[in-house]
């Protein structure tokens, strides 16, 4: 149907006019219905978005509360783990330290009981006056008689005696106090000894004293943890996230040291297993190359998870001790191999980039040119070996942050999932809003596309309205008057 | 049941894996015809570095044969030196010895040949390349591009190079041609109609230092 066809006559103005009559006295007939109808559509689409908002909050709850257990379980068991291994540690000073105590006791008493004797034997005792002294007493106490020779003699002789018995007194207070003097020398080492023992005990008996302080403070986190307290989870989530950060940085540094291991041993693989095969688009050389490095890392995740250093695999965490020793020494035995193959293919990429470029000079110089032997060669050489040995094992300890990437990837998610489903939850309502919206401004388009016959309305129902005012003026009128 | 099936899977994958085994589709072929006619023996020194060149840049699993151009190319006879680099870099390397010392002794004791049967020496390098079966075919013509058959040898034979490149390498210009370059011009473009109406892509490389960029191609 063209735009002619809608003309009734040569003037399109006149046929706009009179389709624009026709419209809208139709839609002003179908007006009640049409607002019924476009209210009715607005309204279910908006309930339609409301109801699925709410049910994506009701999601984000489950998913909140489900994320928190999660996390609540996971601290849980860290808790434990860090107070189990606390413990461990108290029990080795316990069994170290209480189990030497009856020896130390031992030693103590000893010292003890020699330091005692040392001690009696330095007590200082007074020399005893000779027996004698009495009897110079009795002398002294004869009368003296003036003139007497024999009585000065007697007395000269006793004065002499004493000057001898003094001498000899002191001489032995000296020895004496020297042997005293040496008894105390000789208790110094005891009383060094005896303080020395009693710092490792003091020593000892802080490090248990700051261990249980430890362990208090993890009992507090892990009762918090128990109780589902917002503290734990909040300081949960956080370390969660600070984890996931830091395993991610570790692993993408463990995988450039994976990359560089693979470049060291890509190329000599070509050397066993060619090179110009390929399997889906990819050169057996490399492929063989990617299988031994994750062939190592799976060896070092193993002997981690064998030492209980990770728990990814609760089956071997659950042998029994022996079958797990076995283990640990299979998988480091196949560690070891792989690291002295990869030491062997780093060398041979040496041999093989020097026939290189030996070949290449010999080709583009004729063969004139001779090969310049580097004698600082060997340091390349021996630096591929080494990393070629060393990056299997330091690729080993991939397995810790791993381990804390897998379990801190779970709330990562979570907390992601959350925010994504509330970014979903909020444009489910603003178009829930913008359909409750568009059916209102509908309307009034609606009405804005009728004004005439709504105009014309309006006109009629205010004459309508002044000729009925008008009537009930007069019927007053004349009801007052006939009352 | 669980440990029947999970045995099929693994057998089936390794299957797969057997099956997605395949040779490498980027290995090279590259045919060499050196014109040994004339005066252009000459220049077969340049060609023998040429020679060095390539072999110097091609990688293990790709091939490589040098042939002369005289009376009739084509023919097997006519190949100097031919090889498929093994897998093995270190193999690789002294095939590379071996070919380099083969071409040192022809270049050393060539005669010059009466003759120039080029298309004859195409036509061997096509069915050479088509037989190694490799990813990329390259055909160098190390000449001066001017044949000059013999009495009774048939060469109108329209050339099937679809996947090839030719590389017409050192085209040196004739007295004659100098006199009258559009003779240097009109062999160079029916050269370049034959390989293009074959399927085949032409290029000349007259500055050997440009051969680096060739053979990245």
């Amino acid at each position: 149907m063209s735009f002619s066809d809608l003309m009734f006559s040569g003037n399109p103005v006149l046929s706009g006019f009179v389709w624009f009559v026709v419209l809208s006295a139709a839609l002003y007939i179908a007006r009640v219905h049409a607002h019924k109808a476009i209210k009715l559509a607005s309204l279910t689409v908006h309930n339609a978005f409301r109801l699925s908002a709410r049910s994506v909050m009701m999601a984000i709850d489950r998913l909140a509360n489900r994320n928190k257990e999660v996390l609540l379980n996971q601290g849980r068991l860290e808790a434990e783990r860090i107070i189990e291994r606390e413990f461990d540690r108290v029990d080795a000073i316990v069994r170290r330290d209480l189990a030497e105590y009856p020896a130390l006791h031992r030693e103590l008493s000893e010292e003890v009981v020699k330091l005692d004797e040392d001690y009696q034997r330095s007590i200082e005792v007074p020399p005893s006056p000779p027996g004698w002294v009495k009897a110079v007493e009795a002398v002294a106490k004869i009368p003296s008689t003036k003139g007497d020779p024999m009585v000065g003699n007697v007395l000269e002789d006793i004065h002499q005696s004493l000057i001898k018995a003094n001498t000899k007194a002191t001489e032995e207070y000296r020895q004496s106090s020297h042997k005293r003097h040496q008894h105390l020398t000789r208790m110094m080492p005891h009383w060094r000894k005896i303080q020395h023992q009693l710092n490792q005990v003091d020593k000892n008996v802080t490090s248990l004293l700051e261990r249980s302080t430890t362990i208090d403070r993890h009992m507090e986190e892990y009762e918090s943890i128990m109780k589902k307290t917002d503290r734990a989870e909040r300081m949960l989530s956080s370390s969660s996230l600070t984890q996931f950060f830091i395993s991610l940085f570790v692993l993408a540094i463990a995988v450039g040291g994976a990359v560089i291991n693979f470049h060291l041993i890509a190329r000599p693989m070509s050397e066993m297993v060619g090179g110009t095969s390929a399997i889906m688009g990819f050169q057996i050389n490399n492929i063989a190359a990617l299988v031994i490095i994750l062939v190592e890392l799976a060896m070092g995740l193993f002997l981690m998870e064998s030492l209980r250093i990770t728990r990814l695999f609760p089956v071997i965490g659950a042998l029994n001790d022996k079958t797990r020793i076995r283990m640990v020494w299979t998988f480091f035995s196949i560690l070891l191999f792989l690291a002295l193959v990869e030491a062997g293919l780093a060398f041979m990429r040496e041999i093989l980039m020097e026939e290189d470029a030996a070949t290449r000079a010999l080709l583009r110089d004729e063969g004139s040119a001779q090969m310049v032997q580097n004698s600082y060669l060997w340091i390349t050489t021996a630096a591929q070996m080494g990393l070629g040995f060393i990056l299997p094992f330091a690729l080993m300890f991939v397995a810790i942050p791993l381990e804390t990437f897998v379990h801190s990837l779970r709330t990562v998610f979570g907390v992601l999932g959350i925010v994504v489903l509330r970014i979903v939850a909020w444009m489910l309502r603003i178009l829930g809003n913008i359909a409750n919206y568009t059916g209102t401004t509908l309307i009034h388009i609606y009405d804005l596309l009728i004004f005439a016959p709504l105009g014309i309305e309006r006109l009629v129902k205010s004459i309508r309205a002044q000729s009925d005012k008008k009537e009930d003026d007069v019927d007053a009128v004349n009801y007052g008057g006939a009352a | 049941m669980i440990k029947r099936t999970l045995h099929a899977a693994l057998l089936l994958g390794l299957f797969l894996l057997a099956g997605c085994s395949e040779q490498v589709p980027n290995t090279r072929g590259v045919y060499m015809l050196m014109d040994t006619s004339g005066t252009y023996t000459q220049e077969l020194k340049q060609a023998q570095r040429v020679i060095n060149y390539i072999l110097s840049t091609l990688q293990p699993g790709d091939s490589f044969a040098v042939a002369r151009v005289d009376t009739g190319s084509f023919s097997e006879k006519d190949i100097i030196a031919k090889v498929r680099f093994e897998d093995r870099p270190s193999r690789a390397n002294q095939q590379k010895r071996v070919f380099r010392d083969k071409v040192d002794k022809f270049v050393k004791g060539v005669k010059p040949s009466s003759y120039t049967d080029i298309t004859g020496g195409m036509l061997q390098a096509i069915e050479w390349l088509t037989e190694a079966r490799t990813g990329k075919n390259t055909i160098l013509i190390f000449s001066d591009l001017k044949e000059d058959l013999k009495e009774g040898y048939v060469r109108d034979i329209p050339l099937q190079l679809s996947g090839f490149s030719v590389v017409a390498l050192n085209v040196t210009k004739l007295r004659s041609d100098n006199i009258d370059p559009r003779e240097y011009l009109n062999r160079l473009a029916l050269w370049q109609e034959r390989v293009e109406s074959g399927g085949g892509s032409w290029q000349v490389v007259n500055d050997l230092e440009r051969l680096e960029s060739v053979m990245k191609l």
